[in-house]
């Protein structure tokens, strides 16, 4: 809402000189927070000037220029005429116009100064509306004082401060509205504020029109308001004012303050009747419709629109009217407007109109908000209606249209006035006068307390000992409860008298393991040499076709969103690797061969429900409440890993080394140990890895969490990515569940180590992973760990067949183990993996 | 092996002759002195007190001498020996001092090139540092962290928090709608239905902060992110003011941005706070000093977050009895105070995952 200050002084004592920077300072007070201060934009000498001689200079390019010289006064310090090159050639000797001197600053930072231009040195300029950023007045150039003042030029003085005549030191404060306070979308509103913030003596410009607002009569238009289909039961319309001027001249020029309150206040200047329908919204806050009488027949009824019904609004758009949507109609049939949302273009009041009606209605929020969203449509007046507007000005709106109309379009008002109101005046609210000093900290007197409601508006009625009964003004919707007058009292109050009170919570339990675990593993994988990121979680199903998922892969099942940023990402990810890609390709295209990355995240893994709701302010019973919950996807919470480029550089030490799948395995096996987990290996092929080089990670007890390795070399290619990167994701919720329980201290064995190597010749297909369970099992509880320090294939193991070779580390808790007894050990050890896959040692 | 001597030869008996033990011992003394490594300490070694030498030669004839000169001979030579034997001793520390020294010395190296990584540097992403500090910080206080899912019901995001369906402040949420759009399920667009769903669950009295990612149809550029972090605080107990709104806040404005940084109430309004306020900090440049500070615009404050005390509906909804409980609740942008206090100020960097992001600040920030 932009408040002109010069607008607001009309209601509200504003101080002279008060700036908008003071202004904004009270407003934001009091809970209106300044958005912008326009205006105040112009510095310097700008003042009256009377054309001396205007002598027109032919260029050698065909254009004329005037040389002039204007009479300044004194203001240039000399008393000497002005010598001013001017383009513009709507003016003459002997006209008085605005002069700009060297040394202001017009809007836009333009600073004036004398130069040499066309022969001339050229000391100033003659100032047309558009370069002070003032609307045109219809002169289309050179301003000309006396006409767009309309006063005599005998009352201008050349060397006159020009900036107060046309109004340029006034300065507009725009301010955000909150949606509980529509009644700020007025000046009266503002202004009444201001007067609560300051001080300041609030004048009620409706009081003074009200009085003047004849009573409805008999003769008045007539108007019914039919809705059948209430919604949440209120009806549509509980109030509507009519009235009619006839013999208006629609082209009769706006006056200058009007052109100007409306333009300062944000909006165009467009034609008499227009500006001031728009200047009684914006200053008392009643949206008003015009229609031409001449395209009305006998009534006007208010109904529900009938499903499929078209109106062509004002912005020359046809619209499918909605069964919802409130309509104003010519005897109950035609569509003339959607009520408080938009005129249609067929009754608006244009060149040709001579009468005119005046609507000033009250339309309920809820039906308003709903045609505004559903036809995409938020006007002016829709902003107000939706947000509440004061059912009690509704007349008083009318009167200061009539009133306008009459002195400047010429108009006679007829004595017909229509006034339906069915408006239910709001309900007292019982009113404990204990709770804003209960709720704010801040001990309130009785007193005070009723002072600052009254002085908001609100009737307050004492009872002692008991609750008050306090009844909210016409222009308050939003206040309902206790807490709605408690806020009124605190920001009345000042929210700078809230003292500060530490809170202090009952000992709370600290963070939960899961909480705990997550900081562990993205502490351990950024020491790792990984960079942690946070990726857009929206993905596709083309990617997911890049990724190589199968038609049935349960990652391809995810919640849509139905208004996505871009229709390009319309998913929600199942898989936290899936968005981490294309971070990856962005550190690659920036030059970052050797990159590591790494995210913990949400991802969705089931399907969603659709969630039932109930209305605000009430608990759901038990089992809607299990329905809201359940409709809601599981969402666990991955992290996921991927690597390019050397995991250990080459420099001048030597060769670097690049991560490979085994990287990849080893960063998931890592992630296990930091929680205390030993994690398990098995071969899988999952997409999108390569189907050789694709580890599936389980949990001791063999339950799957995920997968790691090398990427498929198609996914590289589609995606663009460099050959061999490498990946892993593990659900780290599965995870921490499973490491969630205090470790077992197991005492530390000190005597000797003893160890024993063995090859073993298995069949190619066998996996390390099995040779390694057989070798645990058969090697007995001595058997401390193993290491694989060979692989061989080749003609020395013969076709299909491969060589592990294992160093087998002993100890025993009890005593130095004898050779012999390493021996029995690494042998039924050995003898297990032949009983598992079918295996010799390698020379044997 | 020398064997007892039974021809007595005179000739023989001589090397025994103290003056020729005594040239033996000082030509040994000069040629161990004069081996200036170890390897010709060690020749010297050989030549003068190895087997070979003179004076073992002459130490095998005191065998052979009368029982009454092998006594004086025995020491003479043994005394010689005794000598040569220290000084090869002494040479032999020395030279091996030496040679350690020259050692360590041709092992230096230039450590400056050690700047050079192996490795590439990780690092953690700043925004979860600074969820994390500030989550810290509450738990330091008592309070308990609180998460839910961000794919969430409706009635969690809106209905529960006072959020009518035909209230304005509902369609200013610029809410990511799931497919169909009236299966009554969203992006949460605050964590704020986290205030909810622990309510519910847990009870009262409560104190939670809910940190994570919240979603709004806001168009990517450097001061909006569709997805970002947001901080929400709840405390419901018997006889919870506006005042320990206050008190929290400045706690935790001091704890983040340093002494002397307080926080500012101002009257807004938020459809689950009644009443409502926003919160300014006071600026961490100029703390309200410098009119001219581009900071805050010269107001001396900056726009943090929303709060007030939990709307009366917010309570029934969730079960709790606002006759008897009342609560405040305030939520804040991680984004938004990582840019307070370090000064980062294109918020595109924080969802771009540049390595060079994260590794600006390490496992802190
Ligand atoms: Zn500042």
């Amino acid at each position: 809402m932009r408040v002109p200050i010069e607008w607001l002084r009309e209601y509200v004592d504003v101080p002279a000189g008060a700036t908008g920077l003071q202004v904004a300072a009270d407003l934001v007070k009091i809970g209106l927070e300044e958005e912008a201060i326009h205006g105040g934009g112009i510095t310097g000498p700008l003042v009256v000037g009377r054309v001396l001689t205007k002598e027109p200079e032919e260029q050698k390019n065909g254009k004329v220029i005037n040389w002039c010289s204007v009479d300044v006064g004194d203001a240039n310090g000399t008393g000497e005429p002005q010598g001013i090159v001017c383009g513009a050639h709507n003016f003459d000797a002997g006209d008085t116009v605005v002069v700009v001197l060297p040394g202001a600053v017009l809007p836009g930072g333009f600073a004036i100064s004398a130069r040499k231009t066309y022969g001339h040195l050229s000391a100033g300029m003659i100032c047309a509306a558009d370069e002070l950023g003032l609307p045109d007045d219809g002169s289309h150039g050179i301003i000309l004082l006396p006409q767009r003042l309309g006063v005599e030029a005998s009352d201008l003085t050349p060397g006159q401060d020009a900036l107060p005549l046309l109004g340029l030191d006034r300065e507009t404060v725009e301010v955000n509205v909150t949606p509980d306070r529509g009644y700020c979308f007025s000046i009266r509103g503002v202004a009444r504020e201001y007067g609560h913030s300051t001080g300041a003596r609030f004048t009620d410009p409706v009081l003074d029109l009200n009085s003047r607002a004849p009573e409805a009569n008999a003769s008045g238009y007539p108007v019914r308001v039919d809705d059948d289909a209430p919604l949440r039961g209120n009806v549509g319309c509980d109030r509507y004012v009519a009235r009619i001027v006839r013999g208006v001249d629609p082209a009769a020029p706006v006056p200058a303050w009007l052109s100007q309150a409306v333009t300062e206040a944000g909006m165009r200047s467009i034609s008499l009747p227009v500006d001031i329908t728009n200047y009684v919204m914006l200053g008392l806050g009643q949206p008003l419709h015009a229609f031409d009488l001449a395209t009305l027949g006998e009534e006007i009824v208010v109904r529900r629109a009938r499903a499929g019904e078209k109106i062509t609004t004002l912005d020359d758009v046809e619209r499918t009217l909605f069964a919802e949507d409130l309509l104003i109609t010519d005897g109950g049939e035609r569509p003339l407007a959607i009520a408080g949302v938009m005129g249609g273009a067929e009754s608006e009041v244009s060149d040709t109109t001579s009468d005119i009606l005046i609507e000033a209605a009250h339309f309920d929020p809820v039906s308003i908000a709903r045609s505004a969203r559903r036809h995409r449509l938020s006007s002016e007046a829709s902003k107000r209606f939706e947000r509440g507007v004061d059912p009690a000005i509704a007349a008083a709106a009318a009167q200061l249209a009539v009133d306008l109309l009459v002195e400047y379009g010429g108009g006679r008002v007829d004595d017909g006035v229509t006034d339906l109101d069915t408006v239910v005046p709001a309900a007292p609210i019982a009113f404990d006068p204990q709770q804003p000093t209960r709720l704010v900290g801040v001990s309130y007197t009785d007193d005070e307390v009723e002072a600052t409601l009254t002085a908001v508006g609100c009737v307050v009625e004492r009872v002692e000992g008991a609750r008050w009964n306090v009844t909210a003004p016409s222009w308050r919707p939003d206040l309902t409860t206790g807490p709605d007058l408690v806020e009124e009292v605190a920001r009345l109050r000042g929210y700078d008298q809230i003292p500060s009170i530490l809170a202090r919570p009952v000992a709370g339990r600290g963070l939960t393991a899961s909480q705990r675990y997550r900081r562990t593993v993205a502490n351990a994988l950024a020491a790792q040499g990984l960079s942690e990121i946070i990726s857009l979680p929206f993905v596709s199903d083309e990617l997911h076709t890049k990724l190589r998922y199968g038609a049935d892969d349960t990652r391809r099942s995810t919640v849509r969103l139905s208004n996505p940023l871009s229709d390009e990402a319309p998913l929600l990810r199942t898989s936290v690797l899936s968005t981490m890609l294309e971070s990856l390709k962005r550190n690659i295209a920036r030059g970052f061969k050797d990159v590591g990355l790494f995210e913990l995240g949400l991802v969705v893994a089931g399907p969603a429900g659709t969630a039932p709701t109930e209305r605000v302010g009430v608990h759901p019973t038990p089992e809607v409440l299990a329905a809201i919950r359940d409709a809601v996807p599981v969402q666990p919470r991955h992290v996921a890993w991927v690597m390019t480029g050397d995991g250990e550089r080459k420099g001048w030490w030597g060769e670097g080394r690049s991560s490979d799948w085994s990287d990849a395995v080893a960063t998931a096996l890592g992630i296990g140990r930091v929680l205390g987990v030993q994690l398990e290996v098995a071969q899988a092929d999952v997409a999108p890895f390569h189907p050789g080089r694709c580890a599936q990670i389980m949990l001791p007890d063999g339950s799957v969490i995920g997968h790691a390795g090398e990427l498929h070399p198609k996914v590289l290619t589609t995606l663009g990515l460099p050959p061999r990167v490498v990946a892993g994701e593990l659900d780290l919720d599965a995870l921490s569940a499973f490491a969630e329980r205090p470790g077992v201290a197991e005492p530390i064995a000190t005597y000797p180590q003893a160890h024993s190597d063995v090859a073993l010749v298995v069949d190619s297909g066998v996996t390390a992973a099995v040779v390694e369970d057989a070798l645990h099992r058969g090697g007995g509880e001595n058997l401390e760990s193993l290491a694989l320090f060979d692989i061989y294939e080749g003609e020395q193991v013969g076709e299909g067949k491969k060589s592990l070779a294992y160093r087998l580390f002993f100890r025993s808790p009890e005593r130095t183990l004898t050779t012999e007894e390493v021996n029995v050990a690494r042998d039924a050890a050995v003898r297990e993996v032949d009983k598992a896959v079918g295996a010799s040692l390698r020379g044997a | 092996m020398s064997g007892p001597n039974t021809n007595y030869d005179p000739v023989e008996v001589s090397a025994l002759d103290p003056e020729v033990v005594e040239s033996n011992v000082t030509v040994a003394l000069s040629a161990i002195a004069a081996a200036n490594s170890l390897e010709e300490l060690k020749d010297a070694r050989l030549a003068h007190a190895g087997d070979k030498s003179p004076l073992a030669l002459a130490n095998r004839e005191i065998g052979a001498l009368p029982p009454t000169a092998k006594a004086e001979a025995g020491k003479r030579v043994g005394q010689a020996r005794g000598r040569v034997g220290q000084a090869i001793k002494e040479r032999q520390a020395e030279l091996e001092a030496e040679r350690d020294e020259r050692i360590l010395t041709e092992e230096a190296v230039d450590v400056t090139t050690a700047t050079t990584l192996r490795r590439p540097v990780g690092g953690r992403h700043p925004v979860e540092m600074m969820q994390q500090l500030m989550v810290d910080l509450m738990v330091g206080m008592g309070w308990e962290v609180a998460e839910g899912p961000e794919v969430e019901a409706e009635w969690f995001v809106f209905d529960a928090l006072n959020f009518d369906e035909d209230h304005p402040a509902r369609q200013m949420q610029d809410t990511f709608y799931l497919d169909p759009a009236d299966g009554g399920l969203v992006m949460r667009t605050h964590t704020s239905p986290v205030q909810a769903r622990s309510m519910l669950e847990r009870g009262v009295p409560l104190y939670i902060v809910a940190p994570g990612k919240a979603y709004r149809t806001d168009e990517l550029d450097a001061t909006h992110l569709p997805v970002f972090h947001q901080l929400e605080g709840l405390a419901v107990d018997k006889g919870i003011t506006m005042a320990h709104l206050k008190g929290t806040l400045d706690h935790l404005a001091t704890q983040l941005f340093g002494e002397g940084i307080t926080t500012r109430l101002r009257p807004n309004y938020f459809p689950f706070t009644e009443p409502s306020a926003e919160m300014d900090l006071r600026c961490f440049v100029c703390r309200g000093e410098d009119p001219a500070c581009r900071t805050c615009g010269g107001t001396g404050w900056i726009e943090w977050g929303g709060c007030g005390m939990v709307h009366e509906n917010v309570l029934r909804a969730c079960g709790v009895d606002p006759s008897e409980y009342s609560g405040f609740a305030f939520g804040m942008g991680v984004e938004r105070a990582l840019m307070f206090r370090t000064g980062a100020s294109d918020m595109r960097e924080m969802i771009e995952g540049d390595v060079r992001f994260d590794a600006q600040f390490g496992l802190e920030v």
